[in-house]
């Protein structure tokens, strides 16, 4: 459910994104990684990897997960944190489905931005 | 003077409530019930049986005409409502005006056409109600009757699998990747598109459908991709839109559904609704289940009691014969999951968990304990005291697994392949074969297909004791106990041919891998069915997906292919216009003969080919595991000592291989004379020039580790050498394990065996050239040139949506 302060706006449809893929929103905040499982639930989090700032929309998405391309960490998309025994997180963005169309809340990215 | 209370729809939603508001409250309303179809309440659920044959209407009937009477309810069946006046609080039909005191709305839902040329032709029907049952028998009387079926969800296999047994040729198209895919996995897909193919019903997935056409009468369905398929009837089962029509002129709160309270309310307080035309919380119900609950509350509201509906947990099973099959809650990939897979006996089974409660359920070939784990999901159970069996069900509950083996009879079969028996095992054990390997020398137990390894283990870990610690598992990752060569072997004796399939036929542990295992499971696809496996490029690492090299910062290289190494004028000039163009910060000549543009930007990448495209080049490929370049030296041309036109044949060969993917990068050289300037002696595949001829070495790396090459065969013509080049990359295509460079596959495999396969059996070379030659008519081709098109950009070169222009708020 929304809360008062999110502000969903419609991104794309959620056939834009390939199932097991990832494509990324343009933000002031930097790049944000839109991921769809194989099971067509999508998660928002940051473009970066925790560890050297890998671009984690170019990973293997598996599971609820996906890979860095540059060193492997595993990143957990519900929660944003490193897999294993690596350290590390990144910011998660609330995000849904609605009528084959993806919402993404813009109440962080937005009002942050201008603060 | 008892209210009154009319009834719009006599489906199963109005028949429940009508049974809950009898048994409460018997005489408090006067009652009419208006039904569009001219016959009584069945049932609807109970259809694909009927269809099937299997089933009467007469036994699906749950309120005849005369149930309505003995309650008092004034029927009028096939007599439609057109309006509802809420002013004067009455309803219009074709027998006039109805007056009420209460209105409940329960006009269900109707099949969703898809919106395509032809979905109007006669012969193209839903499956709602029994008049397309009725429509479709007449169909399946026909000698030889073709169906085509528009949807591949629960109603749309209902149907197939009826009209299926019906005796009529029927093809499924299903728009998405997988049948059934809102209640199943792609592993339970998978399965079931087997189990349904085996009764001679075609499945097409990613079906588009394009239009339906026909002159007087449906005559085929055409797809997207200019395939046509033959149908008398075609039956849409892809999805169902609720009724709401009298709602919405009613005026009242309509979204997908009729917009109803936990109190099944409508935005009127006198007209309430129930059923799959209401739409509860965003959620819009199409099983039955929900449907009962909402009768229970609506009965309630009607006579003043407070009662609230909850969306309840709600479970699929699909009513074919012989087809097992459970679904509950979410099933998506959970933090956890525990997964079970018998390839011999086709069953599937998947819980995924959170918190130590189990949280959804996937259940194939296997339902017996569905109720069991289904209760443990809807109470919420904590199980993590019995996580470790869990999955076996409830039979094995309190059992130590290696307790359970220790009681095994000794005749009891353990390895299915080779039909080795406990018994075999445990003398094998007491003879002095104390581990696996020596198990399977002795016994052949595990030897094939490698499935039943845990339960050797177990036997040896009963019969040993605390003497036997179970080796760490040999698998390629944490999804599977298999080795790269174990599975190539399977993939090619059980011609498997997708990666959900390889996933289910060798037991993987997850549900749909990782970054390990799907490159491999991936490239295995495409050497094994290169005609027939579509490239997934999801399971592709970075660099293949992109065809570019990322690079520490994120930024790209790329970098044109020079045939052997040359270049002209106009190609240099084209690569230092490109790097001016697109502000490239570096530009590197490289060890293989090219030159590296380093620093490019991902959104740069297509139009930078584009431009190189355009001056003649196509994709150098330093990015793949495929083949790279082929260096080469000046050799006849220019120099005094070369004794072969090693240049030429550098190009020859490159021109053959390039585009081709091989387990892990493969180099070449070409030198045009012993002094061998192009160091051809420590590549993948090094071809010295000398005068008799041309010497073949084949083997050698010069990275992590220096090997020089080793003698492959002495070759007398350019046509030999291309020939043995070939076929060795063949042999290493079909059989090294991924990620293995030819060197440490020849050092598995022995150079004897390559020698044997390339070099002295002339056929099986010959044979090795073809099937290279089969799969280059698929791969060789620039990927730049097809992902610089312009359809390219928007799905997937340009960014989902850019928000930096966008408004605080």
């Amino acid at each position: 459910m929304s809360n008062l302060m999110s502000n969903w706006i419609d991104i794309a449809a959620l056939d834009d994104i390939p199932p097991r893929g990832a494509r990324v929103v343009k933000t002031r905040l930097g790049c944000v990684a839109i991921f769809r499982t194989i099971e067509d639930q999508v998660f928002a989090i940051d473009d970066a990897c925790p560890h050297k700032k890998g671009p984690l929309s170019e990973g293997i998405v598996h599971g609820r997960a996906v890979t860095c391309p540059l060193h492997n960490w595993v990143i957990d998309l519900e929660t944003g944190e490193a897999q294993g025994a690596d350290k590390g997180r990144v910011n998660t963005y609330e995000i849904r489905v609605e009528n084959g169309r993806i919402l993404l809340d813009g109440a962080r990215l937005l009002a942050r931005s201008v603060a | 003077m008892a209210q009154k209370l009319v009834i719009i729809g006599a489906g199963m939603a109005s028949g429940r409530m009508l049974e809950e508001l009898f048994k409460l409250a018997p005489d408090t309303y006067d009652i009419t019930l208006f039904g569009a179809e001219p016959r009584g309440n069945y049932n609807r659920i109970m259809l694909s049986p009927v269809l099937a044959g299997d089933k009467t209407y007469d036994e699906i009937i749950t309120h005849d005409a005369d149930w309505y009477s003995a309650h008092g309810v004034n029927c009028r069946f096939g007599e439609a409502v057109v309006k509802i006046d809420r002013k004067a609080k009455c309803i219009i039909s074709a027998g006039g005006v109805t007056e009420y005191d209460k209105l409940v709305i329960a006009t269900g839902s109707a099949s969703f056409m898809i919106p395509v040329e032809g979905n109007d032709l006669p012969g193209v029907i839903g499956f709602r109600d029994l008049d397309d049952v009725t429509a479709m028998l007449a169909a399946a009387g026909k000698p030889a009757g073709k169906a085509v079926i528009i949807g591949g969800g629960l109603l749309g296999l209902e149907a197939a699998a009826a009209l299926n047994a019906q005796g009529m040729k029927v093809t499924v198209l299903h728009l998405m990747g997988h049948l059934m895919e809102r209640q199943l996995d792609s592993a339970a897909g998978y399965l079931l598109q087997k189990e349904l193919e085996s009764r001679g019903i075609r499945v097409i997935c990613n079906a588009h459908t394009n239009a339906i056409v026909g002159t007087n009468q449906v005559e085929a369905v055409l797809l997207e991709d200019q395939s046509a398929h033959p149908a008398d009837v075609v039956v849409m089962a892809a999805g169902i839109r609720p009724e709401t029509r009298l709602g919405i002129e009613a005026g009242l709160h309509t979204e997908r559904g009729i917009v109803v309270d936990d109190a099944m309310q409508t935005s009127d307080p006198d007209i309430l609704a129930l059923g799959e035309c209401v739409e509860h919380k965003d959620t819009v119900y199409g099983l039955v289940a929900p449907l009962y609950d909402m009768a229970k509350v609506l009965a309630r509201t009607l006579i003043g009691e407070a009662a609230a509906f909850k969306a309840p947990e709600v479970s699929t099973k699909l009513k074919v014969t012989g087809v097992d099959l459970f679904s509950v809650g979410d099933f998506g990939d959970e933090h956890e999951e525990i997964v079970f897979r018998d390839p011999g006996l086709g069953i599937y089974k998947r819980i995924t968990l959170n918190n130590d409660r189990i949280v959804g359920l996937v259940m194939y070939g296997d339902t017996n304990d569905s109720n069991w784990f289904f209760d443990k999901l809807k109470s919420a159970e904590d199980i993590s005291d019995i996580r470790g069996a869990l999955i076996y069900g409830s039979a094995a509950q309190g059992i130590d697994p290696l307790a359970a083996v220790a009681a095994m009879p000794d005749a009891s079969e353990i390895c299915g392949c080779n039909g080795v028996c406990k018994g075999t095992i445990v003398s094998a054990i007491n003879g002095g074969a104390t581990d696996l390997a020596a198990i399977k020398a002795v016994t052949k137990a595990s030897a094939s297909c490698g499935n039943c390894t845990g339960l050797v283990e177990q036997v040896l870990a009963s019969t040993l004791g605390d003497d036997f610690v179970v080796p760490a598992a040999a698998g390629i990752c944490g999804c599977t106990d298999l080795t790269h060569e174990d599975i190539r072997q399977i993939i090619k004796s059980r011609s498997i041919k997708t990666i959900p399939a390889a996933m289910q036929e060798m037991g993987w542990k997850t549900s749909c891998g990782c970054h390990v295992c799907r490159p491999a499971l991936n490239y295995y696809m495409i050497a094994e069915w290169p005609l027939e496996y579509a490239d997934d490029l999801q399971s592709r690492f970075v660099n293949e997906r992109n065809h570019a090299n990322i690079q520490k910062d994120g930024t790209y290289s790329v970098m044109p292919r020079m045939w052997g190494g040359m270049t002209t004028p106009d190609e240099l000039r084209a690569i230092a216009d490109a790097a001016d163009k697109y502000n490239v910060p570096a530009v590197h000549v490289t060890g293989g003969q090219r030159i590296d543009l380093l620093g490019v930007q991902r959104e740069d990448l297509p139009a930078m080919w584009a431009d190189l495209n355009a001056a003649g080049m196509v994709s150098g490929h330093a990015y793949s595991k495929g083949l790279r370049t082929v260096k080469t030296c000046v050799g006849t041309d220019f120099c005094r000592f070369g004794t072969q036109d090693s240049t030429g044949l550098g190009i020859k060969l490159e021109k053959i291989l390039w585009g081709s993917w091989t387990p892990h990068k493969v180099k070449l050289a070409v030198s045009g004379c012993p002094r061998n300037c192009a160091e051809a002696t420590c590549k993948d595949v090094g071809v010295i020039c000398v005068d008799s001829g041309y010497e073949v070495s084949v083997a050698g790396a010069a990275g992590m580790e220096l090997k020089q090459t080793v003698a492959l065969a002495k070759a007398a013509t350019e046509q030999e050498v291309i020939d043995l080049t070939v076929a060795f990359i063949q042999l290493y295509r079909e059989s090294a394990a991924y990620l293995d460079r030819p060197y440490k596959w020849v050092a598995k495999v022995g150079i004897d065996w390559v020698i044997e396969q390339v070099v002295d059996d002339s056929e099986h070379r010959a044979a090795l050239c073809e099937r290279f030659e089969i799969s280059q008519s698929v791969y060789r081709k620039d990927p730049w040139a097809e992902q610089a098109k312009p359809e390219y950009q928007p799905r997937k070169w340009a960014a989902l949506a850019d928000l930096t222009l966008e408004a605080a708020q």
